[in-house]
């Protein structure tokens, strides 16, 4: 029974952090055809936003989580304008030598991970060199919960939740909102959403912007529970990473889907014969499950459905 | 562009030296007039002097930066001419450093440490061979292939980062865990009388003459028939396939030889620094290989060479801190603006410049591939 507890929770503490490390990856991988190595920066951005302004400004812990969200998804807008559709240097290049320099990352899968990767590699040195190696950390709040020996920490459980809350959320925008529509008729066919009127353009802008709005999120709500450092992103990089993959192109059935089976792997595993082997059976999967469903657990989801309509 | 050098048939030297030189020169290439091996010469020369001319403590620095050579060249093979990024270049690396290491502490002889460089470099070219089947003649392909080298790397990382203690301890020689794996020996090659132990002057030359040799070795290669197959399975996978080219085993055998490549680079890197340790698995290291060859232009050998000798003296001699920064910049400005990279963009600012007069081909030949 103990035992069971344990593995509940440690299934519920592995599903939260994969869903919310990837959540914000998923969308811009999905919608955009980007893969962000970045990502894992942007999530530092939102923890240290967080922090600074609890600590530094005096802010209570919730205003300063809603800061690090605006702040990363201010940067989010910025890098969007800057590097991924790079808007700002071809205006500039415009007016200069009359020409673009830049030609957007849309769809450009292995030259995207290059350059975000040099983006990360910016931005971990730049707040070493700006903010130093550490900074102090906020206590994590809201006490533990203690059942016969065992006793967890009352906000991981509360991660739980807002990951399930983020699904949500996701599932809402994606489905009932007209942005949503725009931007799944984006991901559809490209061309035909810009003739009938949608401006692909903004669509991806807001969406790089909601992608780091999560990704901040995500650094606000793990902000209390880890060390500050500037290479905190590479540590939720790869769970991100490994959950998109996993879940394939559907962006919230795939990440509730991974982050259930990755989650509960890890769990078992960790359980059973240590942390470093959960996290290498994680890395295994993920190889596994390429090579026999490359197109992610809802593309094979997909295929069912249409052989079974198809013979229907 | 410079292929019709050998129908000169006259047997006179300089007929001869055209020949030779036309094994190395085709549209895969970037330099392929007397102008740039004259340049080519002198760049060797100045090589091989520099350690007279700086001592061996520098010699010895510089030779780590010749060492990385081999891992951008590998990927520059791998993925600027088959087109298959891999971002795991150093589990071949560091799977052939740490056989290196095993092999050469358990036997340190130098009959021992000669035996551990061919199997470390052969154990390097099968897990690239193993890994490659798996992902090629499963139908893995594009930026799939990339996830599964990236995710191979941050599984060895995490497995060699645990391996402290006496349980991971082969023969005489411990794996170490996070603190790696100290003592391996200098590089020795030969048997009992007749064998030379590197010392930091004389694996300088050893490995300027090896990346020389590989260099034009690998640049006869890609100018070859071969060559042009791999090309075009880069350009378009399925139109060769239609061909009747066998795409899976030509990604196969590109593979396994980067997977060589890589692991040569491994067992140099171990003998230098006589250490090994997971942090050649860490994330920063394994990017390491794709910067180099994005910004020096991954279609040419040159620009990897050029590129990983330039960005390593760089930053080394510019210190940890503000390096990582200006190689950041470097590599993401190198995407964006110079897609093909810095040497191929030279190389056609200067063709440019000696006018059309010249060579009446388009420079722009020199980067794309012109099939005959």
């Amino acid at each position: 029974m103990v035992n069971g507890l344990n593995l509940l929770f440690q299934f519920l503490d592995s599903f939260a952090f994969i869903v919310l490390a990837a959540a914000g990856l998923a969308i811009i991988f999905g919608i955009m055809g980007v893969i962000n190595l970045a990502h894992g920066e942007f999530i530092m951005v939102g923890a240290y936003a967080t922090t600074l302004a609890n600590i530094r400004l005096g802010l209570p812990l919730p205003a300063a989580m809603l800061v690090g969200v605006l702040v990363s998804a201010v940067f989010g807008l910025l890098v969007e304008r800057v590097v991924i559709s790079g808007w700002l240097p071809n205006l500039v290049s415009q007016r200069a030598v009359g020409r673009d320099v830049i030609e957007p990352l849309y769809d450009r899968l292995a030259d995207s991970m290059v350059a975000t990767w040099g983006l990360s590699l910016i931005m971990v040195q730049g707040v070493r060199l700006t903010l130093g190696n550490s900074l102090d950390q906020i206590g994590t709040p809201l006490g533990n919960i203690a059942y016969s020996g065992f006793s967890y920490s009352t906000y991981r459980v509360l991660l739980a939740g807002v990951a399930l809350a983020v699904l949500g959320i996701t599932y809402y925008v994606f489905t009932r909102t007209e942005y949503g529509m725009r931007a799944r008729a984006t991901i559809q066919d490209e061309d035909t959403a810009r003739a009938m009127g949608v401006d692909t353009e903004r669509t991806y802008m807001t969406t790089f912007a909601f992608g780091s709005a999560l990704a901040g999120l995500t650094g606000a709500l793990y902000a209390p529970t880890i060390t500050m450092v500037p290479g905190l992103g590479s540590s939720f990089l790869v769970e991100a990473f490994v959950a998109v993959v996993v879940g394939g192109p559907s962006v919230v059935l795939g990440t509730t889907l991974a982050g259930g089976l990755l989650g509960s792997i890890n769990a078992v595993f960790s359980n059973l014969v240590g942390t470093f082997f959960g996290r290498i059976m994680l890395l295994l999967t993920a190889i596994v499950m390429i090579r026999f469903l490359p197109e992610g657990i809802t593309g094979f989801v997909e295929r069912l459905r249409e052989r079974r309509q198809e013979g229907a | 562009m410079a292929t019709g050098h050998s129908g000169g048939a006259d047997a006179n030297a300089e007929g001869l030296l055209d020949r030779l030189v036309g094994r190395f020169e085709g549209p895969n290439t970037v330099g392929n007039s007397r102008r740039f091996w004259a340049g080519f010469a002198v760049a060797v020369l100045a090589l091989a002097a520099y350690p007279l001319a700086v001592g061996s403590y520098q010699a010895s620095r510089f030779s780590l930066f010749l060492v990385y050579a081999f891992l951008g060249l590998s990927l520059s093979v791998v993925w600027g001419y088959a087109g298959i990024l891999s971002f795991g270049q150093v589990v071949f690396f560091g799977f052939a450093g740490y056989t290196f290491g095993v092999v050469s502490v358990n036997f340190a002889t130098p009959a021992g440490i000669t035996a551990a460089f061919v199997v470390a470099v052969i154990g390097g070219a099968l897990v690239a061979a193993t890994l490659g089947y798996f992902m090629f003649y499963g139908g893995v392909r594009n930026v799939y292939v990339t996830i599964i080298t990236l995710v191979s790397t941050l599984v060895l990382h995490t497995f060699m980062a645990q391996t402290a203690g006496d349980a991971w301890t082969i023969g005489e020689a411990a794996l170490g865990g996070f603190n790696g794996m100290p003592t391996i020996p200098n590089l020795a090659l030969g048997v009992g009388g007749a064998a030379i132990t590197f010392d930091s002057m004389t694996f300088y030359y050893f490995v300027l003459a090896l990346l020389l040799a590989t260099y034009l070795g690998l640049r006869a290669l890609v100018n070859s028939d071969y060559g042009r197959v791999m090309v075009a399975v880069r350009e378009d996978e399925d139109r060769t396939r239609m061909f009747g080219y066998d795409v899976k085993r030509v990604k196969l055998a590109v593979f396994t030889l980067g997977g060589a490549l890589a692991g040569l680079s491994g067992v140099l890197y171990a003998a230098w620094g006589n250490y090994m340790s997971p942090g050649v698995f860490e994330l920063t290291f394994a990017s390491l290989p794709v910067i180099w060859v994005s910004v020096g232009g991954r279609k040419t050998l040159l620009g990897a060479v050029v590129a990983t000798v330039g960005i390593e003296f760089f930053r080394n001699s510019l210190g940890g801190e503000l390096a990582f920064v200006i190689v950041g910049a470097l590599l993401l400005l190198s995407i964006l603006a110079l897609p093909g990279g810095i040497v191929p963009y030279i190389h056609e600012s200067y063709t440019q410049r000696r006018g059309s007069t010249a060579t009446s081909e388009p420079t722009e030949a020199s980067t794309e591939v012109v099939d005959p």
